[in-house]
């Protein structure tokens, strides 16, 4: 794997601490999901990013708190990353009336503006354009803001991702682009479908920009990537496209258990688990047991108590159903 | 009170809301510089300069998503597509994003934007540039949906539009740049929902919007002077939200309706119209509700075949006189 190793030293052990302990929210709010989807509490569909957690974790500890993040359908991770509490996402997920978005959105739809999070869009390609218009606004208002947004392989090829990155290299807009490269779109191998064997970085050039491939199971090398294009992005120097090479440990939603992927691919990247090598390079470079493994347990409790709390709260009430289409809360489209 | 084509109202209602709040900027094609290529932003570029009337590469879905990633977080921007067909290209960013993402987000997101545009047929254009797309807009919850048709209501529309807190789709009717009209002087608002009843009558409600409203007009005017038939004409102004309330009182004195639409037949916005009026205003009726339309055809380029398509002065005066009689 050809990846570019940062220059930057790792980040201070605190900070190493804060992103272990997002990847671990992240893998134990997304398994437990995941068991209660199978236990018919989570309907509909969930698209897990169990194994990507590295770039989520990392990218938004480099970020300022009023930071714009855009993410995808499989946006449990970017959401929790950026400090939204789980119990109104796992109600969210349960369909009940105390969910992030009132039982409205769905898993593929996780927004939480209070926190940065400005939308999990579940068309492919749509959030690039958006992103960048966020940037554009930041740009116009000079808030220093930086838009982040995160999307998977498969987008490479859909028209609004070139269209979004020729206008933000053009805007010099301040938005950082990061294609999770988890080899596959959907259930296809990204490398069968696109002409470039890096179906991010290879577009870079395109777009009078660097090319940059960075180890996604590394949260110090994706912090430190991410620090170097957000500062750039928030001088005043323009756009970024990371790719971060990834892996989902699972299929591609609910519904798929992922078996047209061979077994010793599968074995590889499960080698290359981002929790366990993060949590030993962090016990080899001067974290105690005890700090880790308080924080494995810490969120074990924060998982069960989020579940408890969205388990007992309420379907949501029927009057909400014709609410919010207008900003005037309602939805008449007549007198 | 001064006189302007429809074209220059489009940029006086854009500059009004510019000069009052500069959270209101533009982007779009050729806009700029060039002052679009219906002339319908110009002076614009020289006035606010490109920061706020920004020049856009050939992106409808990066124009249209940018806008409202802008609009999501401060800004209040004004998109314009140059033809309305060119809505096609970027349906995901208008129909499942702009109009989906309040009510998905149960009320987190606002998305106070204008998406001006280019609409309709009557300039030998062919069937890519020539289309009426409001009932397309129409069917989506979520979007707003303006089309004036004199140069008084483009800029007092402009200003309803670009101060509302949703997404408003603008349509600017091609054909009707080059039409004069009064407009009052000082600041412009006419807000949005409120159809204009353009000429009273007693005999039948004609309802129509955009270039439609005109040809509603003469339409009338003959039926009065070869048929001393009092037509009642009522410009709409606004789809959504609708004036169903200004139809519905205009239908309980006339007990008839025709509704004038550009748009071709299937699902056009007057369907909606006769439906509401054939549920709450059946016992008034005195005839068949009868829509005036496009065939359901895409409309073609040569002159007669686009005139013989398209609802002309003829066939509205024809139709409301022959529809009349044999109610009679």
């Amino acid at each position: 794997m050809s990846t570019q190793r940062p220059t930057a030293a790792a980040p201070a052990l605190e900070t190493r601490l804060a992103i272990y302990r997002t990847m671990a929210e992240c893998r134990q709010f997304e398994a437990r999901a995941q068991e209660l989807f199978f236990e018919g509490l989570v309907r509909g569909t969930t698209h897990l990013g169990i194994g990507q957690e590295a770039v989520a974790a990392g990218v938004a500890a480099a970020m300022r708190t009023d930071d714009y993040t855009f993410c995808t359908y499989r946006g449990h991770n970017h959401t929790l990353a950026r400090g939204v509490p789980m119990a109104p996402i796992f109600a969210e997920l349960f369909g009940r009336g105390t969910g992030l978005l009132g039982g409205k959105g769905g898993s593929m739809h996780l927004t939480s503006v209070e926190h940065g999070v400005m939308g999990s869009y579940a068309i492919i390609g749509a959030h690039l354009p958006i992103a960048l218009g966020a940037a554009w606004s930041a740009q116009y208002r000079k808030s220093g803001q930086v838009a982040l947004c995160f999307f998977g392989d498969g987008t490479t090829n859909i028209g609004a991702f070139h269209e979004a990155l020729n206008m933000a290299a053009v805007w010099k807009a301040p938005v950082v682009f990061i294609c999770e490269n988890n080899q596959y779109m959907e259930y296809t191998p990204i490398g069968s479908v696109t002409a470039v064997p890096r179906p991010a970085a290879d577009r870079a050039s395109a777009y009078g920009l660097e090319p940059i491939v960075v180890d996604g199971n590394d949260p110090d090398a994706v912090y430190a990537i991410a620090r170097t294009a957000i500062d750039r992005a928030r001088a005043g120097d323009g756009p970024s496209l990371i790719e971060a090479l990834t892996y989902r440990h699972g299929g591609h939603s609910r519904a798929d258990p992922g078996k047209y992927r061979p077994d010793e691919e599968v074995k590889a990247w499960l080698a290359r688990d981002p929790l366990p090598m993060y949590r030993a390079r962090l016990l080899a470079e001067g974290a105690s047991e005890v700090a880790l493994a308080a924080i494995d347990d810490e969120t074990r409790g924060s998982v069960a108590e989020a579940e408890q709390e969205a388990r007992s709260a309420p379907e949501p009430s029927l009057d909400v159903l014709e609410t919010q289409v207008w900003s005037d809360g309602g939805s008449a489209w007549r007198n | 009170m001064a006189e302007l084509t429809y074209r220059a109202a489009v940029a006086a209602g854009i500059a009004q809301e510019m000069d009052r709040d500069p959270s209101v900027v533009m982007i779009g094609e050729d806009i700029g510089a060039a002052g679009g290529v219906f002339k319908l932003t110009e002076g614009l570029f020289g006035r606010f300069g490109p920061e706020r009337v920004r020049d856009t590469p050939i992106s409808e879905q990066a124009i249209v998503g940018a806008a409202m990633g802008a609009a999501m977080t401060g800004l209040r921007p004004i998109a314009e597509l140059m033809f309305s067909d060119f809505f096609a290209v970027t349906w995901d960013m208008v129909a499942n994003q702009i109009a989906k993402s309040r009510y998905m987000t149960n009320g987190q997101v606002s998305i106070p934007l204008v998406l001006r545009t280019a609409n309709g047929g009557g300039l030998r254009f062919g069937a890519q540039h020539s289309q009426s797309i409001e009932n397309w807009a129409m069917a989506i919850p979520g979007l707003k949906v303006v089309a004036p048709s004199t140069p008084a209501d483009v800029m007092g529309l402009m200003a309803a539009a670009i101060r509302d807190n949703d997404p408003v789709i603008f349509c600017e009717h091609k054909a009707l740049l080059a039409i004069k009209g009064e407009v009052p002087t000082g600041e412009q608002f006419i807000p949005l929902g409120k159809a204009a009843t353009v000429r009273p009558g007693s005999d039948c409600t004609v309802v129509a919007i955009a270039a439609m409203v005109p040809r509603a007009l003469a339409a009338a005017e003959r039926l009065q002077a070869e048929d001393g038939i009092n037509a009642e004409v009522i410009d709409l102004r606004t789809l959504v939200p609708l004036d169903a309330q200004a139809i519905l009182e205009s239908v309980a004195r006339t007990s008839r309706l025709f509704t004038v639409e550009e748009n071709p037949r299937l699902c056009g916005w007057g369907a909606e119209i006769v439906s509401l009026v054939a549920d709450e205003g059946f016992y008034s009726l005195d005839a068949p509700l009868v829509r005036i339309t496009t065939p359901h055809i895409p409309l073609p380029s040569a002159a007669v075949l686009e005139d013989a398509a398209m609802p002309s002065v003829d066939r509205i005066a024809d139709t409301i006189r022959r529809r009349l009689e044999a109610a009679r």
